[in-house]
């Protein structure tokens, strides 16, 4: 195990949930910018110190990175203890990175209890980073829920109309897999004779019954966080009544979650319940791609058609993950990484044309391009990555999916290139029908085009985009052989 | 010479950038002069590369940087540059460089001048990408960036109804046809590990046997399978039959970018792309079949559809889609060199007419209805020069530009016995006399006869010929109108009206056009007229492809021409003797007779076969269908999907009923809870009898 000098991923974790509990301490109503330069310097940190993990990393391993190993619970053997490989390291850093965007977002937009609102979002950055690097299955959990609390608030409190019906049903949907996790977690806790070490299980013989209870049990949770066709339900309602960060969030982050538990627990402690049940995951994962994509098509809100293209994007994954290939594997990995991008812009994009119309029904809009060319621009690059156009980075996973799935099975691939005629369809669309034509009413007629805090915001995303679009490479060789490692692990049997 | 060959895209991708980006700063000369400095480096330095490649022989193979590597596979972006690609590569620029200039002219009163000039430079930058590409991954690059300029342009005028709606159908249609061709890199892919060119083309003799079942239990060529996937994406971008409905639609764009983009070269990359992989069209019959059966198709029904159509743009639109298929049969018949040929001829003869009809357009005033024009060579000499002289190259008049590459093509049909190859010798043959028909019929209709806008009146219920309304309020760029005047004091036409009221009023006069389009007009005619019997032999019988174009040995249709073939005039007077030159002329002269002498005659084939015209005006229905089937059936699928798939049975019965369940299920229990002592006296009773029972039968 390599270990640091610095407890970066300790740092990563702790100081945007210290920083959020200090914005909580001084913030007032009557003054929220204190409380907002007090975030963004949060988040700016927050993100400082997930860069060493970025340039120390080492490409050549795939074992855990920044090691830090503390005793938590001596009576149960559970450890403080986090580490970070070549598939979790780009989600601490994209986590604390999207971070910014949500508290920029938020700088004009959230009026009433700002303190409580960006604290929210701090913490549970730090929590979200506890996620991807816990090493210790109970530290995993621990910040797995906790991070749902406040998600929770900030859908509840500072949502629309609808909010707590939304709130309630998050909240129901992802403690119902939780339970299940725990119960699966103690499971293995016996099993392996007191462990609570992820590596330890990765290594522990099971039997094949006892690996198909396993993955249905962590199938639960992180089916409904991905969240999977058929319990993707609470997604669009999340979506709808979050505030544009949550939303931002949900979509580039929080979803991630569930994917990312299938790397680092399904696939490696239960190999042959995976082979054994991937073709339940492949056909759940293309109905995804185009029964959400058709279901996208005639949605009439911007942030459902939005979300419900996220479950149809999230398909990618859990369809490269289990076909087992690297090029799906990480093709899944891209994706995840390039839909926290596309998907936060989208959600933003949104949220700029909401802030000056109050208003997400496609109906209301029309011949924006006329008052905001700049945001039209930026839009559609942003549409077009979101339907997958080559030199953006929303192309790079989802060729490198349907490539692979082409050597696995051909009406695999088949299935999932329509995504290629659907995304375009829903996503063009929608854009036809808000952007442009004639200016539709004498609210399109006074908007404003995007400040420099906005311009700001989604050129940077811009250019996040494009860079990945056109030189995927360095993303690709972060993960090489973490995922080669993986995927050998996967291809031995536990029998 | 390795710098020079990225020269070649990236000085455009610079003037795109400057222009799009710094639009606003460097005004509309910057614009265009920035555009079109890059262009013309690109030109040059492609004319330089082609003189060493052709000359000297040095062709170039190599990665640029690797994009991505996963597993075995290596996805790299890199050039390949050999006798092909420089020809694609001087084509592309040299269109690019005309369209430019002639733009300037065209487009001087449109406020969205600076994003005009962005988007055709960012064009070019992506077509230069695609034919130089030395691989799978970046052939799909470009492949989709021009798809997405396409997008952009068609949909310039973003505020007309009609444009909007034919970008997202192009767009659309187009997604359609990379469905099939990423499904077919996949099978590259998949069966030969690399994406690279030149590694599959030498692989491939080797998996020519190979076989793939993908419906159980009935094995099918890989080779077959690989190809008609990637010919699905010609099909798209080439506007093939049935894909070819999103071309005409695209007429919504400004006129120039209808001769760069949807004539002279990206409707031509499926041409392109099939040839560039003959090493693996060559290995399937069947596939080859295919291609020479859509081809022949596209090139005869399409044309038909020319005939009946009023809009001038419409009319060269129905003609460039015939003239692809007439490129796609030569590739089924194995004449690659032809298809490509054929390519070249029709960019520079094609150009030159779409220009010329947009000159026209400026001359009568933004009216695109030919049945309101007439006579006008008298105003527009130069305009009517050119297009005449593009007329005659399109039809194959012997010694022009398209008689060498479409007699060729009727050759090479002649000699192919592939399956289906009857057919469509019948449709190129036929297709002859429909190509000359319908090309004299509007060079007829618009310079001679009378001169109908005097007439009053006007033809209305051409909805796209009004369309024509340019943007008219600032959308950012056209701030810079009055600040910067127009660049061009030789431009003597004032269309500053344009914008106000279209067509010509019955005193006023057309005139001709400025420099800036002329100039272009005059520069393709050249071309249009002489670059048939200059390069005929070296790039059908000269061997100037080299290895670039692979043909089996059983497809002998070429070697047996080369046979035949004795020079470039002995060609043109054999010509004058055969079938299709008597077609072409009797189409001529029947469209004479028809439009000049005896309006009447055309009258009454209207009102006698008005079934037949109904069907022809109605574009065979594909437009209908495809809106009730595909669009408005997807459509209705969403909807049914998601009231009763998300919301009836997902959310209604498993979410609210599971928590109406618990609710319910807590409401009984409830009544457990009543308060009274008595009642958990009794429940404490039963519970530990029960507690006893269980214990005492253990």
């Amino acid at each position: 195990m390599v270990t640091s000098q610095l407890p970066l991923l300790t740092l990563a974790i702790w100081v945007p949930i210290v920083f959020g509990l200090a914005v909580l301490a001084v913030g007032r109503d009557a003054a929220p910018s204190n409380a907002r330069w007090l975030a963004l310097i949060g988040a700016l940190s927050g993100f400082a110190v997930t860069i060493p993990l970025m340039t120390g990393f080492d490409t050549t391993t795939a074992a855990l990175q920044f090691v830090e190993d503390r005793t938590w619970i001596p009576a149960f053997n559970i450890r403080y203890q986090l580490g970070v490989d070549g598939i979790s390291m780009p989600f601490v850093v994209l986590n604390s990175f999207m971070t910014i965007f949500v508290v920029v977002a938020a700088w004009r937009v959230i009026t009433s209890r700002v303190s409580q609102y960006l604290a929210a979002f701090l913490i549970m950055s730090g929590l979200i980073n506890g996620v991807f690097a816990a090493a210790d299955a109970i530290l995993f959990y621990v910040f797995f829920e906790a991070m749902l609390i406040p998600m929770y608030v900030i859908i509840g409190v500072w949502g629309g109309p609808n909010r707590v019906y939304a709130a309630f049903k998050f909240f129901l949907y992802t403690l119902l897999g939780s339970l299940l996790t725990l119960v699966a977690l103690i499971y293995l806790f016996y099993r392996s004779e007191g462990s609570f070490q992820i590596a330890d299980y990765h290594m522990l013989p099971l039997t094949l019954n006892e690996q198909i209870l396993i993955f249905l049990a962590f199938l639960m949770a992180f089916a409904v966080k991905v969240p999977m066709w058929p319990v993707h339900t609470w997604l669009p309602d999340a979506h709808v009544e979050a505030p544009t960060g949550g939303s931002v969030i949900l979509a580039a982050i929080t979803l991630k979650v569930g994917a990312y538990g299938f790397l680092r627990f399904s696939l490696p402690i239960a190999p042959d319940a995976s082979h054994e049940l991937s073709g339940l995951i492949i056909a759940l994962s293309l109905i995804a791609v185009v029964y959400i994509g058709l279901v996208a098509l005639v949605q009439a809100d911007m942030k459902k058609l939005v979300a419900y293209s996220s479950i149809a994007h999230m398909g990618f994954v859990t369809l490269g993950f289990f076909l087992f290939e690297p090029l799906t594997v990480e093709g899944g990995i891209v994706q995840m990484i390039s839909h926290g991008f596309v998907s936060g812009a989208m959600f933003i994009c949104i949220g700029v044309l909401y802030d000056r119309m109050h208003s997400r029904q496609i109906a209301d809009y029309g011949g924006v391009v006329n008052r905001m060319p700049t945001f039209a621009a930026l839009f559609l690059l942003f549409a077009m990555a979101n339907a997958g156009l080559p030199a953006t980075s929303g192309f790079v996973g989802e060729f490198m999916v349907i490539l692979g799935a082409v050597q696995v099975n051909f009406w695999y691939a088949f299935a999932a290139a329509l995504t290629l005629i659907l995304g375009a369809a829903y996503t063009l669309w929608m854009y036809k029908r808000v952007i442009f034509g004639d200016i539709a009413n004498h609210h399109v007629e006074e908007l404003q085009d995007i400040d420099r805090r906005e311009f700001a915001m989604l050129a940077t995303l811009a250019v996040c985009v494009l860079v990945m679009g056109i030189w995927p490479a360095p993303v690709t060789e972060v993960m090489h052989v973490s995922v080669d490692n993986l995927l050998h692990h996967v291809a031995q049997s536990k029998l | 010479m390795q710098s020079l060959y990225l020269l070649v895209p990236l000085a455009p991708l610079a003037g795109a950038l400057l222009a799009g980006l710094f639009g606003k700063t460097i005004g509309r000369a910057g614009a265009h002069t920035a555009t079109i400095l890059g262009v013309a480096v690109a030109f040059i330095a492609s004319c330089v590369i082609a003189q060493d490649v052709i000359v000297h022989g040095n062709t170039f193979n190599g990665a640029l940087y690797t994009w991505a590597t996963s597993g075995n596979l290596k996805m790299e972006v890199g050039f390949l540059i050999d006798p092909l690609t420089v020809m694609m590569m001087l084509v592309v620029t040299f269109v690019s460089l005309m369209v430019h200039i002639y733009t300037i002219g065209y487009m001087q009163d449109d406020p969205g001048y600076q994003r005009f000039f962005s988007y055709i430079s960012l064009f070019t930058f992506s077509m230069l990408m695609l034919v130089m590409s030395n691989n799978f991954l970046q052939l799909f690059f470009g492949w989709e960036a021009v798809g997405l300029v396409s997008y952009l342009l068609i949909g310039f005028w973003y505020t007309r109804p009609t444009a909007i709606y034919a970008n997202l159908k192009a767009f659309l249609v187009n997604r359609v046809g990379d469905f099939g061709f990423v499904l077919g890199i996949g099978l590259v892919a998949a069966y030969f590990g690399s994406l690279d060119y030149a590694t599959v083309f030498a692989a491939a003799p080797g998996l020519a046997g190979e076989t793939v079942s993908l419906i159980p239990g009935i094995e099918g060529s890989l080779l077959t399978i690989a190809c008609i996937c990637l010919f699905i994406g010609a099909m798209g971008k080439s506007a093939q039959f049935p894909l070819h409905v999103w071309l005409p639609d695209s007429m919504e764009g400004p006129t120039p970018i209808s001769a760069l983009i949807h004539a002279a070269t990206m409707v031509t990359a499926g041409i392109f792309m099939v040839s560039r992989m003959s090493p693996l069209f060559e290995l399937s019959e069947t596939a080859l079949s295919v291609v020479l059966v859509i081809g022949a198709i596209t090139a005869l029904f399409m044309g038909f559809l020319g005939i009946v159509q009023n809009d001038i743009k419409r009319v060269v639109a129905y003609s460039t889609l015939s003239q692809l298929g007439y490129m796609t049969v030569a590739l089924g018949a194995s004449a690659y060199s032809v298809a490509v040929f054929h390519l070249m001829t029709h960019a520079f003869f094609k150009a030159l007419l779409f220009l010329a009809a947009g000159s026209v357009i400026m001359g009568m005033h933004h009216d695109q209805d030919i049945r309101n024009m007439g006579g006008l060579r008298k105003y527009m000499p130069i305009t009517w020069i050119t297009s005449l002289l593009g007329s005659l190259a399109l039809i194959g008049t012997p010694f022009f530009s398209g008689f060498y590459s479409k007699d060729s093509i009727i050759e090479a049909v002649a000699e192919s016995h592939i399956a289906g190859s009857g057919f469509a010798y019948f449709a190129v043959v036929v297709g002859v006399f429909v190509t000359a028909f319908y090309s004299f019929r509007m060079y007829f209709l618009v310079f001679h006869g009378k001169e109908r806008w005097r007439e009053g009146g006007h033809a209305a219920g051409h909805g796209h010929a009004l369309a024509a309304a340019h943007v008219s309020h600032d959308d950012g760029h056209g701030a810079h109108k009055d600040a910067h005047g127009h660049d061009d004091s030789h431009a003597a036409a004032k269309h500053d009206d344009h914008a106000h009221h279209h067509g010509l009023g019955p005193h006023d006069n057309p005139h001709e056009s400025p420099w800036v389009v002329t100039l272009p007009l005059v520069l393709l005619a050249i071309p249009s007229v002489v670059i048939g019997y200059l390069t005929i032999g070296p790039m059908l019988y000269g061997g100037f492809f080299g290895d670039a174009i692979f043909i089996a040995e059983t497809h002998h249709a070429l070697a047996e021409m080369a046979e035949a073939f004795h020079g470039p005039v002995a060609m043109a007077l054999h010509g004058l003797g055969t079938l299709p030159f008597w077609l072409a002329l009797s189409g001529v002269v029947v469209a004479a007779v028809f439009y000049l002498k005896r309006p009447d005659i055309p009258a009454a084939f209207k009102a006698r076969f008005a079934g037949l015209h109904r069907i022809l005006e109605n574009k065979y229905g594909f437009d209908d269908f495809n809106q009730w089937f595909f669009a408005n059936g997807a459509r209705m699928l969403g909807a049914q999907l998601w009231q009763r798939g998300d919301r009836a049975v997902i959310d209604g019965i498993l979410v609210n009923g599971s928590a109406g369940l618990v609710g319910r299920l807590a409401a009984w229990v409830r009544h457990g809870q009543t308060g009274f002592v008595y009642t958990y006296a009794f429940t404490m009773i039963i519970g530990v009898v029960a507690l006893l029972g269980l214990w005492l039968s253990l």
